[in-house]
């Protein structure tokens, strides 16, 4: 028999959320649950949902900065940010399939656009959250520019809800470029993505995004800014290499199947790799040699998703990693253990009320 | 305790000296007085001795010494903290990281190199030059400061709105914790898996330990600038043509204000001109491939012609550009020419309260009769308010301190930070309580505890506490006053 978990807690305020993390011994965070294997845990774990911590607390485009609740879906946040001119310029990923703020965070996510100013972790300013003893602490700053007191706000990116759970959260936005142009850009083999990929990240261009399709193969490109400019730019890269440019609605439809992992066989297991673009030609190989694997390469060969059919084994490939849907361990690769990872664990967590970094049961 | 004290100190440096290399270990009282104090020598404390490592493993071996000893240790860089974060402890060491200074691996297909923390911030940027590539974050100091010390503090820049601080720009750190551990976090990558360590350890001000090794990220270098220059009748002119900038949806790389007293300095000392009857100057700067900036430009142009400038100078090449960046850079060193001692500080407030902020500011200066100039990052909200006195007439240090601590209890009134990129140090520690309730301070003081239980590292540095060296004046960096640095 397998027991059941007890229905998860939905706290509808950030005081109901300290007291929801006080009311059971162990306790663990899920949002919409987009990334399910980040919070899959054994079932003695009370699950804190935040699907009713929801919506935006404060919002001035005036400042670049905005501060949601945990539990906003990443789609309203879009489409607040949108009506002003303003992004979050790493593209949070699954947004479509309904992503929280606070999921994306603890699962350490960002998309295409995060090639050119930097990921989730960039753009983060400051918490609001509940540690381990239910006390709510905010962390960081509201404003841009902040140096006070250690960042645990970056801290809390990819902490899979280990450390304390997630309240409200403040990020910087920018201004989104008026115009994007997509390019697709076929390549022979691997060699010669690595190649665009690092000449095209030095290039003058300032490339919005940099990704590549290991299987067709091809790289595709993305430029952002002013209309009167791209076509320029479009022209110098072309001459360079051949390609073509992809339609508006076209480059639409792809860059959201990029950022929902449509991709992705469905049901199946789904991993994040971290990369240096040196790595991507043995990434690629280790791909190719998993039967049923099929993968992407984003941020200019920094970052590797690999996915398989349900029950098939993840490509054996060696370097750090992540599991977020599917079976199979939550860590992958090496993970470094250090003992002040533990001290860490303790300051935040002193009655270990979250799972451990490495208690990914399930 | 001064008599017992006394041979247990000379017992510890002789078991320290035997640990290490001859030569490594300072005590001489000439060479101790050199690292009495940092960037604004506003404090000044006696260490017991100075460690000079020259590799990796000696600055470990000082550390996990300092540990089984319970020895407080500062690690120092160049010394240009303007918070006192390096101020050494008295009765502690300084373990200064000069020597450690190696650029190990620079690779232009990855963009990123990997650094010892002695490495001077510019150094970077000049080894990445031949590549077309340059390493972003540039605090005024850069031609002296350390990526150890840029570490410790997140340290900014007049870039920071669009391209963020240090720890924007920080892959990865080998680092030796203040317990003797050694941890190596992130690496080449540009992304990340489970828990941003990296992350926790930029900013922690040499609280946690000592950054051995840092992997940085190098970016493109722009192709073309367009730098302009608005005079305006008011402050508040200014800061109106800075929200329109803002608004327009336009992402420059650069927004700066100077005020009337910060112009006349920068006049006076390096023959800046500006237009005759401004309050105050904005200084704009887009940057990128040549295509988009030539498009901005037209949107910039539009925006500062709607603003009611006095008069617009675009800088028509290089060399003007480098002149309004000259001017701008060398103001605050040029204010400080105007007086003998001065505060500086760098709160941050949201931008749209920029107005309110500098009007307060003004009529408590008045008010307080005390002289403040205003030199600052608009385009992010950070403050640079320099608080002139004269340590020689009685009261006078009294007065500035406490304008200053109006100024960052304003900034934290008005929801924002008592610090942008200085970092709280010694100097603002009094000040973190304002920002954060007791819990969160409690909070990061058990983080602090975890990475070092003994309170070794860089004790007395951020929590507000007793035992503060002794204040002595606040002046001019020596390399200021030489001419090789100015302060933003
Ligand atoms: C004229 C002037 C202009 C300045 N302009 C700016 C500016 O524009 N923006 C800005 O942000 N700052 C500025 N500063 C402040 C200062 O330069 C920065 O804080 C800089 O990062 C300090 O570097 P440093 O090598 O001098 O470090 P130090 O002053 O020697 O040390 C600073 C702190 O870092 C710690 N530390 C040093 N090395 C290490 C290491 N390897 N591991 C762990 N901890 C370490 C020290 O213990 C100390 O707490 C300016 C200072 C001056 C004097």
């Amino acid at each position: 028999m397998v027991a059941l978990a007890p229905a998860p807690l939905t706290p509808a305020s950030l005081d109901e959320l300290a007291a929801a993390v006080r009311s059971a011994p162990r306790v663990i965070a899920v949002g919409a649950g987009t990334k399910p294997r980040l919070a899959a845990v054994g079932a003695d774990v009370v699950r804190v949902s935040t699907v009713r911590l929801s919506g935006i607390v404060d919002y001035e485009p005036s400042e670049f900065t905005f501060t949601a609740l945990a539990g906003t879906p990443l789609r309203e946040i879009v489409a607040a940010l949108g009506e002003k001119g303003q992004y979050l310029p790493f593209d949070p990923p699954l947004a479509g399939a309904g992503a929280t703020l606070g999921g994306t965070v603890a699962a350490g996510l960002s998309g295409p656009g995060r090639f050119r100013f930097g990921g989730l972790r960039d753009f983060i300013l400051g918490v609001r959250f509940v540690d381990g003893e239910g006390r709510l602490l905010r962390l960081g700053g509201r404003v841009v520019k902040n140096a006070a007191g250690f960042d645990v706000p970056k801290f809390f990116v990819g902490s899979a809800g280990r450390f304390g759970v997630l309240g409200e959260i403040t990020f910087k936005v920018f201004p989104r470029p008026a115009v994007r142009r997509t390019l697709c850009l076929p390549v022979a083999e691997t060699k010669a993505m690595t190649a665009m990929f690092a000449a095209a990240g030095a290039a003058r261009w300032e490339l919005d995004a940099l990704e590549a399709d290991p299987a067709a193969p091809a790289v595709w490109l993305r430029l952002g800014g002013p209309a009167a400019a791209l076509d320029a730019l479009a022209g110098e890269i072309f001459a360079r290499w051949p390609g073509r440019t992809v339609p508006d609605d076209e480059a639409a439809a792809h860059w959201t199947a990029i950022s929902e992992f449509d991709w992705a066989p469905a049901g199946g297991t789904l991993a994040k790799f971290a990369l240096s673009p040196g790595q991507v030609p043995a990434f690629v190989a280790a791909l190719a040699a998993a039967p049923g694997a099929k993968g992407w390469i984003g941020a200019g060969g920094n970052v590797g998703y690999a996915a398989g059919p349900a029950g098939a084994a993840l490509p054996a490939w060696g370097g750090a990693g992540v599991t977020l849907r599917g079976n199979g361990p939550l860590w992958l690769g090496p993970p470094p253990r250090v003992e002040v990872m533990r001290a860490v664990k303790a300051a935040m967590d002193p009655v270990n009320r979250f799972p451990g970094l490495d208690e990914t049961g399930a | 305790m001064e008599t017992t004290a006394v041979p247990d100190r000379t017992a510890t440096l002789r078991r320290l000296m035997a640990l290490l290399p001859p030569g490594r270990v300072l005590d001489g009282a000439a060479q101790l007085a050199a690292y009495g104090s940092d960037g604004l020598t506003a404090f000044e404390a006696r260490p017991l001795a100075v460690v000079v490592p020259e590799t990796q493993d000696e600055a470990i071996a000082a550390v996990r010494f300092c540990h089984a000893e319970k020895l407080p240790f500062v690690a120092r860089g160049s010394g240009t903290s303007l918070s006192g974060g390096s101020t050494p402890c008295a009765q502690g060491i300084v373990i200064t990281l000069n020597r450690l200074n190696r650029i190990l691996r620079l690779d232009p297909a990855e963009r990123v190199a990997v650094v010892e923390p002695g490495v001077i911030n510019l150094a970077v940027t000049a080894a990445a030059q031949p590549y077309g590539l340059h390493y972003a974050p540039d605090p005024s100091s850069q031609s002296v400061c350390t990526i150890g010390g840029n570490v410790a503090f997140n340290a900014g820049g007049a870039h920071c709105l669009k391209y963020g601080m240090t720890s924007n720009h920080v892959l990865g750190v080998k680092a030796v914790l203040a317990t003797g551990e050694v941890v190596t976090w992130g690496g080449p990558s540009r992304e990340n898996i489970g828990p941003d360590w990296t992350g926790l350890f930029v900013g922690n001000e040499g609280l946690f330990g000592i950054a051995l090794e840092v992997t940085l990220q190098l970016l493109p270098r722009a192709e073309v600038f367009h730098t302009v220059l608005a005079g305006y009748r008011t402050l508040e002119e200014a800061g109106d043509a800075v929200a329109a900038v803002v608004a327009s949806g336009l992402l420059p790389g650069a927004i700066e204000i100077m005020d009337a007293l910060a112009l006349e300095a920068a006049s006076a000392a390096v023959h800046a001109e500006y237009p005759p009857g401004c309050a105050a100057v904005l200084i704009v700067e887009l940057e990128g491939p040549r295509e988009v900036v030539a498009a901005d430009r037209l949107r910039l142009d539009a925006i500062l012609a709607a603003s009611q400038p006095v008069e617009v100078r675009p800088a028509r090449d290089a060399a003007e550009r480098l002149a309004i960046w000259k001017g701008r850079k060398s103001a605050f060193s040029a204010v400080g020419r105007l007086s003998p001692d001065f505060i500086v500080q760098d709160g941050v407030v949201p931008r749209r309260r920029l107005g309110e902020a500098l009007r307060k500011i003004s009529a408590w200066s008045k008010e307080m009769n005390v002289r403040c100039a205003n030199v600052f990052h608009a385009g992010d909200g950070n403050l640079h308010p320099l608080i002139l006195y004269d340590g020689r007439e009685a009261g006078a240090l009294e007065r500035a301190e406490a304008l200053a601590g109006r100024i960052l209890r304003l900034c934290v009134e008005m929801g924002g930070s008592i610090t942008g990129e200085h970092g709280v140090g010694l100097e603002k520690r009094d000040y973190l309580p304002d920002m954060f309730s007791p819990e969160e301070v409690a909070c990061l003081k058990r983080l602090r505890a975890a990475f070092d239980p003994f309170e070794i590292a860089n004790p007395g540095k951020m929590f507000p506490g007793p035992g503060a060296p002794a204040l002595t004046q606040h002046g001019l960096h020596p390399l200021e006053k030489a001419g090789v640095i100015a302060r933003e």
